[in-house]
C-alpha cells in the first residue's frame, strides 16, 4: 500500500527527474541498495522528507530526491530504485544503473542489510567498479545482533577499501557519521578499492579493450568498468554511452580492439550468456570472500522465531484462516472503534452548521447562498468527513502495522499458487492490497510486477479490491441493513464479517476476472517468478501512527474533501434548478431509473454512482442528497438517520445488496481511471478497465435482483 | 554425490548446494542475483500453501521460488 503523496493520485501521474541543487557547491549523492533494506528510511532521515517505505521489493519504483546539510555542505540526496544487480535486467536496475553511471554523481551510498550481507556485496561490488567514491551502509545492525550475527565492519573496509559505516537507519543519531563520510569520500576518493578477478581470459580481454581506451576522455567512467560493459555489448548501456560520450566514441581503433577481444573470448568459448554467468560468480565469489571471517554466526539461520513464524503463517493448513482471521480481526476493530467518533462528529457538524447559518442569516445572506454554502457545500463536506474519518483513522493505522512487521510479502507468497492458476503473478496479491488503500496506488504499484501481461492482469483487475474511499459506505449500509437485531458488540461482529466476506468476494472476482483476461484479451503462461520474504521486523508504533495519520489519513480524506466541496455545490444548483416542473436532479435520476430497477437499484442510485466517478467517498452522501433534495435534512452523519432516509426511500435488502455488489465492482474513479491511462500507456486498455469492472457489476446485480423477484423475497 | 537433483526435489528441511543452472535469459540472470552460483550452499524452509511456490534460505535471505523454475536448478546434497 504504497500511498502518500508521491505515489497517490495526481502526484503518481509525474516521475521524471531533474536534480535540483541549492547551490553550485552542493554534492549530489545517490543513494542505492537491494530492495527492503531500509535505503528509504535512510533517504527520510536523513532529508526529513516522508518519502513512503514498504517492506517488500520494488518499492521505490521511481528516483526521488531530497537535500540535507551538514558542516556547510549541501547534499543532493538521490533515492534510485533498490535493485539487487546493475546488469539492467528491469527497468529498475536500468534507472539505478544509468544514474550511477551517467548522472554525474559526487558519490554513492549503497545501504546494505546486515542480516544478508553477502548478498547484498554484490550490488557493492558493482558499484565499487563503477566508481571507488563509495560508501557502505550496513543497515539494521540492532537486527543482526539479535541474530546473534556479528559483523566487523573495519576487516571489510579494509577489503573493500571503501569506508562501511555500521548503522540503525530508524534512529537518526547513527547516522550522523554518513554525511561527513560522503563528503570526503567525494572530495577525495580512495586509491586502493577492491577489484574484482574475473577469469583469466576475461582480464585478458578486458585489459586488451582498457588499452585501446588509453588517453580516451571517459569523463567519470573508470576504463575497466568501461571495457567491461562494452565486451558485455548491453545495447541499452551503449544506447546511454552514446548519449554520455558523444556519438563517435566508439572509433575505428576501439571498434578493432573489440573484435579482437571478442575473438579471444568465444575461442575460449565465451559467448554473450557465459560471459555474463562468469562475471557474476566471479561477483558472488568475491561477496564470499570478503564475508569470510568478517561475518560470524552465533544461530543457526535456519531456526529461530522467523521459521516459527512462517511455519504459522504459511503453514499448509494455517495460512489461509488466519489471513482470513486477521482481515476479519483489523475491520472488527475499525467498525468498532468507528462507531462513536463518527457520531460525535455529525452531532458538532450540525451544531456548527446551526451557528453557521445563524450567522449567515445575521448577515442578511440572500436565501441561494445560504442554501448553497450550507445544504450544498457544508453538508456533503461534513458527511464525507464524518463518515470516513474514524473508519480511516483506525483502519490504515492498522494496515500499515501488516505491513511494517513484514505480512504482506507472505500473502503474496501464500496467494502465488491461485494467481499462478490463473496465468498471473504471485505479486499481484501485493498490489491487490495498495489497492486496499487506494486503486491509483495499487495500479502504480503494479510496476513491481515484471511481465508486462502480467502487469497488465493487474492493472485492470485492481478496482475490485474496495478501496478505502469505498469502506465507510459499505459499513454504513451494513450496520443499516444486516446488524439485524443484534446490538452493541454481536452488531459489530456481525458488521466486520459480512465485511471480510464483502472483501473474500472481491478477492474471488479478482482471481475470476483475471482468469478471464488471461484466457481471452491477455493470453499467456505465467512467467518466472522470485519474491524475498524480509524478515519479520518489530512494528515502529510511532512511526506507523504519524505516518498512517499524516501521510495517509489526512491526504485521502483532504482529496475527497476537495473533490466533496464542488461536487456539493454542483449537486445543489442541479436540485434548485428547474426544467418544466422538475428539478434537474430529478429529470435524470427519473431518466436513469428504469435502468437502475433492472440493476435492482434505482436512478438515484446510479445518478449517485455516476457523479461520484470524482471520488468514491462521496457516492452515497450523493444519493442521500438526491433523496432529500426538496426537504432540508438535520443530521446525515449518524448511521441511524442514513437508514431512516435510506428505507423511507424504498431500499430493502436486495437494493442493499445490489448496492454493495454495484460498489465493489463497478468504473474506477476518476483519479485512477487516469492513472491507467498513464502507466499502460493507452485508451484502449484503459477503456477496458472502466468496462471490464462496470459489466461484472451489472452482471451481479441483475442476477441478485433478477433472483429476488422470481422468489418475490421483497 | 548426485548431481541430477534438483532445487524442487529438495524437501522441507533439507539443504543443498548449487551446481549448474540449466535456464537461460532473464531468469537465469534473476536466480544468478539472488546469489544462486555454484557452491552456494540452499536450504529449503517450507512449501506455500497451495504446495508452490517453496522458501529458500540462499545467502542469509529467503526466496520464494516457483517448482518450474526451481526445477532449472540442478544441486547435489
Amino acid at each position: 500500500m504504497g500511498l502518500t503523496l508521491h505515489s497517490t493520485g495526481a502526484a503518481a501521474l509525474d516521475s521524471g527527474l531533474e536534480i535540483k541543487k541549492h547551490a553550485e557547491g552542493d554534492l549530489v549523492i545517490a543513494l542505492a541498495g537491494n530492495p527492503n533494506v531500509g535505503k528509504s528510511t535512510v533517504f527520510n532521515a536523513l532529508t526529513g522528507m516522508h518519502q513512503h517505505t514498504g517492506n517488500w521489493p520494488g518499492k521505490t519504483v521511481a528516483s526521488v530526491q531530497g537535500y540535507a546539510r551538514s558542516d556547510g555542505q549541501g547534499f543532493v540526496l538521490v533515492d534510485i530504485p533498490g535493485t539487487y544487480s546493475l546488469m539492467a535486467h528491469s527497468a529498475e536496475e536500468e534507472v539505478a544503473r544509468n544514474f550511477i553511471c551517467f548522472g554525474e554523481t559526487d558519490a554513492v551510498a549503497v545501504v546494505c542489510d546486515a542480516t544478508c550481507l553477502e548478498r547484498n556485496l554484490n550490488l557493492v561490488l558493482q558499484i565499487i567498479e563503477i566508481s571507488p567514491r563509495t560508501v557502505v551502509c550496513v543497515n539494521l545492525m540492532d537486527e543482526a545482533k539479535r541474530k546473534g550475527i556479528s559483523i566487523d565492519l573495519k576487516l571489510l573496509s579494509d577489503r573493500l577499501g571503501v569506508p562501511v559505516l555500521g548503522m540503525v537507519a530508524r534512529r537518526k543519531k547513527t547516522l550522523s557519521a554518513l554525511l561527513a563520510t560522503l563528503d570526503r569520500v567525494a572530495k577525495a576518493p580512495r586509491k586502493h578499492t577492491i577489484k574484482v578477478e574475473y577469469d583469466t581470459i576475461v582480464e585478458q580481454s578486458v585489459a586488451y579493450v582498457e588499452k585501446a581506451l588509453a588517453g580516451r576522455a571517459l569523463r567519470r567512467l573508470n576504463a575497466r568498468f568501461l571495457a567491461l560493459k562494452l565486451l558485455d555489448a548491453d545495447p541499452s548501456f551503449l544506447r546511454e554511452l552514446d548519449g554520455y560520450l558523444g556519438n563517435n566514441f566508439l572509433n575505428e581503433t576501439l571498434s578493432a580492439a573489440l573484435v579482437e577481444a571478442r575473438e579471444m573470448l568465444s575461442e575460449s568459448g565465451f559467448d554473450t550468456e557465459t560471459l555474463r554467468d562468469s562475471i557474476v560468480t566471479s561477483l558472488s565469489q568475491t561477496a564470499k570472500a570478503v564475508v569470510s571471517g568478517a561475518v560470524t554466526y552465533r544461530d543457526d539461520p535456519r531456526e529461530g522465531i522467523d521459521r516459527k513464524l512462517d511455519r504459522l503463517l504459511t503453514g499448509k493448513w494455517t495460512a489461509y484462516p488466519l489471513m482470513i482471521l486477521l482481515l476479519a480481526g483489523v475491520l472488527f476493530i475499525t467498525v468498532i472503534g468507528a462507531n462513536y467518533p463518527s457520531e460525535w462528529l455529525s452531532k458538532l457538524f450540525s451544531l456548527l452548521g446551526m451557528w453557521m447559518r445563524s450567522a449567515l442569516l445575521y448577515i442578511s445572506a440572500p436565501p441561494w447562498l445560504i442554501g448553497l454554502l450550507m445544504d450544498g457545500i457544508y453538508l456533503v463536506l461534513t458527511s464525507v468527513i464524518s463518515v470516513m474519518l474514524p473508519p480511516m483513522a483506525i483502519f490504515f493505522p492498522l494496515f500499515t502495522f501488516l505491513e511494517d512487521v513484514g505480512y504482506l510479502p507472505r500473502i503474496a507468497y501464500n496467494l502465488d499458487r491461485p494467481f499462478c492458476r490463473c496465468r498471473a503473478c504471485g505479486k499481484q496479491s501485493l498490489t491487490m492490497c495498495m489497492g486496499f488503500g487506494c486503486n491509483a496506488a495499487g495500479v502504480v504499484g503494479c510496476r513491481i510486477i515484471d511481465s508486462p501481461r502480467e502487469r497488465l492482469l493487474a492493472i485492470l483487475t485492481n478496482t475490485f479490491a474496495p478501496c478505502n474511499g469505498r469502506f465507510p459506505t459499505f459499513i454504513v449500509v451494513l450496520t443499516v441493513f444486516f446488524a439485524g437485531s443484534a446490538v452493541g458488540a454481536g452488531a459489530t461482529l456481525r458488521v466486520a464479517l459480512l465485511l471480510t466476506a464483502l472483501i473474500v468476494l472481491g478477492v474471488l472476482v479478482t482471481f475470476a476476472a483475471t482468469k478471464l483476461l488471461s484466457a481471452t484479451l491477455l493470453s499467456g503462461t505465467p512467467s518466472s517468478f522470485t519474491l524475498e520474504l524480509p524478515p519479520y521486523r518489530p512494528p515502529q508504533v510511532g512511526k506507523i501512527l504519524i505516518r498512517s495519520i499524516f501521510d495517509r489519513t489526512l491526504f485521502v480524506l483532504g482529496r475527497a474533501a476537495v473533490v466533496a466541496a464542488p461536487a456539493g455545490a454542483i449537486l445543489y444548483a442541479l436540485a434548485n434548478i428547474k426544467a418544466g416542473d422538475m428539478t434537474l436532479l430529478a429529470h435524470a435520476a427519473a431518466f436513469l431509473d428504469p435502468f437502475g430497477q433492472f440493476l435492482g437499484l434505482d436512478g438515484s442510485i446510479l445518478l449517485g454512482f455516476i457523479l461520484g466517478f470524482p471520488a468514491n467517498e462521496i457516492v452515497l452522501p450523493i444519493v442521500l442528497m438526491i433523496y432529500l433534495c426538496d426537504g432540508v435534512m438535520s443530521d446525515l452523519g449518524s448511521v441511524a438517520e442514513i437508514g431512516n432516509i435510506l428505507v423511507a426511500n424504498g431500499w430493502t435488502t436486495v437494493t442493499a445488496i445490489c448496492f454493495l455488489f454495484f460498489s465493489l465492482m463497478h468504473w474506477p474513479c476518476s483519479t485512477t481511471v487516469l492513472t491507467v491511462k498513464k502507466e499502460t500507456g493507452s485508451w484502449g486498455w484503459t477503456a477496458v478497465a472502466v468496462i471490464l469492472p462496470t459489466l461484472f457489476g451489472i452482471a451481479a446485480c441483475a442476477f441478485v435482483n433478477g433472483v429476488a423477484n422470481l422468489f418475490a423475497f421483497v | 554425490m548426485d548431481t541430477a537433483l534438483r532445487l524442487c526435489d529438495i524437501a522441507p528441511g533439507d539443504s543443498c548446494v548449487v551446481r549448474e543452472l540449466t535456464t537461460t535469459g532473464s531468469m537465469r540472470r534473476r536466480l544468478l542475483d539472488i546469489g544462486l552460483v555454484e557452491n552456494t550452499p540452499v536450504y529449503c524452509i517450507g512449501k506455500s500453501p497451495g504446495g508452490d511456490p517453496a522458501a529458500y534460505l540462499i545467502c542469509g535471505a529467503v526466496i520464494a521460488i516457483r517448482a518450474t523454475d526451481a526445477a532449472t536448478v540442478l544441486v547435489s546434497r
